[in-house]
């Protein structure tokens, strides 16, 4: 990883004209529970809570609309997040008819995630030749170290999901955001295998993710440092295609980001449609661009290119 | 000498300039090392009747003694292009970036790229640099891309379950083909994903494709109107031995027992769920 050079920046003279242009809209994300959520959790990089109504479910029809809208871009891949997707009522019926597009991902928390539900997403995942991917956000290791970021409960809750799941021969993607220091990684690592193996998932898929200092985490530990800034040089020999916002967008009830983590902010607001939206490019003048920049695109399932492998 | 060698007549074309045409080809996906299986797959390409052969990149890789491949490959006159893994080898990279999380899988990783690299002539890396990054050709009327990933990423991966149609249509549009080869998954399939425009992940012939079987894949394509018979060839060779000499070459046990037992042990990140699901670990 290339290291940023911090040039001197003076005041806001850098700021306007950093952007990232769309290479191509190979994921499509949709905030399908908008800020809606049954947790509460202190690193919420959205602050998303059951009274946080700012973005508001999405309906079928309007996701079904973006879907059709993503055919002659030749999307990739489809997204659904939130707050809690599973809280949108009508989310199985998206998922259903997302997966007639593409390969199909959801992030949730998994704590609510009852029998039938797993059950009838398995058939949902039987019936498409795409895959049906879950992320599951889980953030530590014991229920201790779990709650203190996610509330009372939710350990518990997410253990009894996932075990739920991998009973009907999901994988899920387990997500936890890295709130310990970088060298204790390892060890974290191995704690989760070793947890989730005593709810009967013994081969674990794992994903890590820095912490996003804004929303709630930027009140649980820090904020940006003003440094803490994409500049023209930093830019210099870059590969932009590492950040999300040169390949995604994401659609909410109330128009177009240009990535999940910049729901709300207005200079991300892209435009009201999907056809406008592919043609602005990613404005990367917001501190949390900073992370993004350092770490590359840590939202989608696999970093661009997927790795090198064979 | 130069490499790859085509056909008599010369082969088809890295760059501009009217392309052959063929009617019936064989192509193979990564070798990863793999000399016997190389062999073995062109003794049977050669029964075949076919007008090329072909082989999509990542000539190294997991298997021993990377530099046997090659002269292999020139005496068959195979039309090679290049991929990650030789991209790597040949810039000299520090190590194959696969950066998993499991630091098993790392490490695996590491240890096979060094020994890779360090086993690997300086004549044969400058053979790897000089591959081209896709080939074009014609096969009955259709036109054919053949490229390592695909079209626009040498490292992408064209999974089956995560390779929407309408995806490939646009990459067929943005490169003007409509046919598109690729190996880099080490899974085969293939999927007519509009009329007349055909998607062919030809497989690997480095390692089984994670079903349990030794035999490792490779593919006989052939023109038929403006249609295509895909042919995935299952070719068993003497696999013991290969975990013989990976043995002496003190490789990984985990890839020895890949090679033994056609389930994928590694590595398993890359794959979806559906892949995933299908194989043993
Ligand atoms: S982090 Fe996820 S689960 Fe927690 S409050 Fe935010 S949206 Fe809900
Ligand atoms: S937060 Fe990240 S993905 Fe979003 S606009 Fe900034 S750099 Fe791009
Ligand atoms: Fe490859």
């Amino acid at each position: 990883m290339m290291l940023p050079v911090l040039g001197e920046v003076k005041g806001n003279e850098t700021e306007a004209a950093v952007t990232a242009p769309l290479s191509a809209l190979d994921e499509l994300w949709f905030q399908v529970s908008g800020t809606v959520c049954n947790l509460r959790c202190t690193h919420c990089f959205i602050s998303c809570s059951p009274e946080n109504h700012s973005f508001w479910f999405m309906e079928r029809e309007q996701v079904r609309d973006a879907l059709e809208a993503s055919v002659p871009i030749g999307v990739k891949e489809y997204y659904f997040t939130g707050g809690e997707p599973f809280m949108n009522r009508e989310i199985e019926g998206i998922l259903e008819d997302a997966l007639q597009y593409g390969p199909t991902t959801v992030l949730t928390n998994a704590t609510i995630m009852p029998e039938r539900r797993a059950h009838r997403l398995a058939k949902l995942r039987d019936a498409s030749r795409h895959s049906l991917e879950l992320r599951v956000s889980l953030d530590g290791i014991t229920r201790e170290m779990n709650d203190a970021i996610r509330g009372e409960g939710a350990f518990d809750r997410c253990m009894a999901g996932v075990e739920t799941l991998v009973a009907q021969d999901f994988l899920p993607i387990i997500t936890c955001m890295r709130s310990w220091p970088e060298e204790e990684t390892d060890r974290m690592l191995a704690g989760f295998r070793k947890l989730l193996l005593s709810v009967g998932y013994d081969r674990p898929r794992l994903k890590i993710l820095p912490p996003l200092l804004i929303g709630e985490e930027a009140k649980r530990t820090r904020g940006y440092a003003d440094t803490e800034r994409i500049t023209h040089e930093m830019l210099e020999g870059y590969d932009l295609d590492q950040l999300l916002c040169s390949r995604a967008r994401l659609v909410t009830a109330d128009g177009i980001y240009a990535c999940p983590i910049l729901l709300g902010v207005p200079s991300a607001r892209m435009a009201g449609s999907l056809h406008e939206a592919v043609r602005a490019p990613a404005p990367l003048t917001h501190s949390a661009c900073f992370t993004c920049y350092m770490s590359g695109a840590i939202c989608s399932n696999m970093p661009a290119g997927g790795g090198e492998g064979h | 000498m130069s490499f790859p060698v085509g056909p008599p007549g010369g082969g088809a074309t890295a760059g501009p300039g009217r392309p052959v045409q063929y009617e019936r080809i064989a192509v193979f996906g990564g070798i990863y090392s793999n000399h016997r299986a190389l062999r073995a797959a062109v003794e049977d390409a050669a029964d075949r009747n076919v007008d090329a052969l072909f082989c999509l990149g990542d000539l190294g890789a997991f298997g021993p003694s990377p530099d046997r491949v090659f002269p292999i490959l020139r005496e068959a006159g195979v039309q090679v292009i290049r991929g990650n893994y030789d991209d790597s080898i040949a810039r000299g990279l520090d190590d194959c970036q696969c950066g998993y999380t499991d630091p098993r899988d790392n490490e695996y990783a590491r240890l096979s790229y060094r020994y890779t690299f360090a086993s690997t002539s300086l004549e044969n890396r400058r053979r790897l640099q000089r591959l081209p990054e896709e080939l074009r050709f014609r096969l009955g009327s259709l036109d054919v891309l053949a490229c390592h990933g695909s079209p626009r990423r040498m490292n992408e991966f064209l999974w089956e379950s995560t390779t929407p149609d309408h995806f490939l249509s646009k990459l067929a549009r943005d490169h003007s083909c409509d046919v598109i080869l690729g190996t880099h998954t080490g899974l085969h399939w293939a999927r007519e994903f509009e009329s007349s425009r055909w998607y062919v992940n030809v497989g690997a012939l480095g390692r089984p494709a994670n079903d349990g079987r030794t035999s490792v894949t490779y593919a006989v394509i052939e023109a038929d109107g403006t249609s295509l018979d895909v042919e995935f060839v299952p070719v068993t060779y003497d696999h013991e031995e290969l975990a013989r000499e990976m043995r002496e070459e003190q490789l990984p046990e985990e890839f020895v027992q890949t090679i033994l037992t056609g389930w994928w042990t590694t590595c398993l990140e890359i794959l979806p769920s559906k892949e995933r699901a299908r194989g043993r670990f």
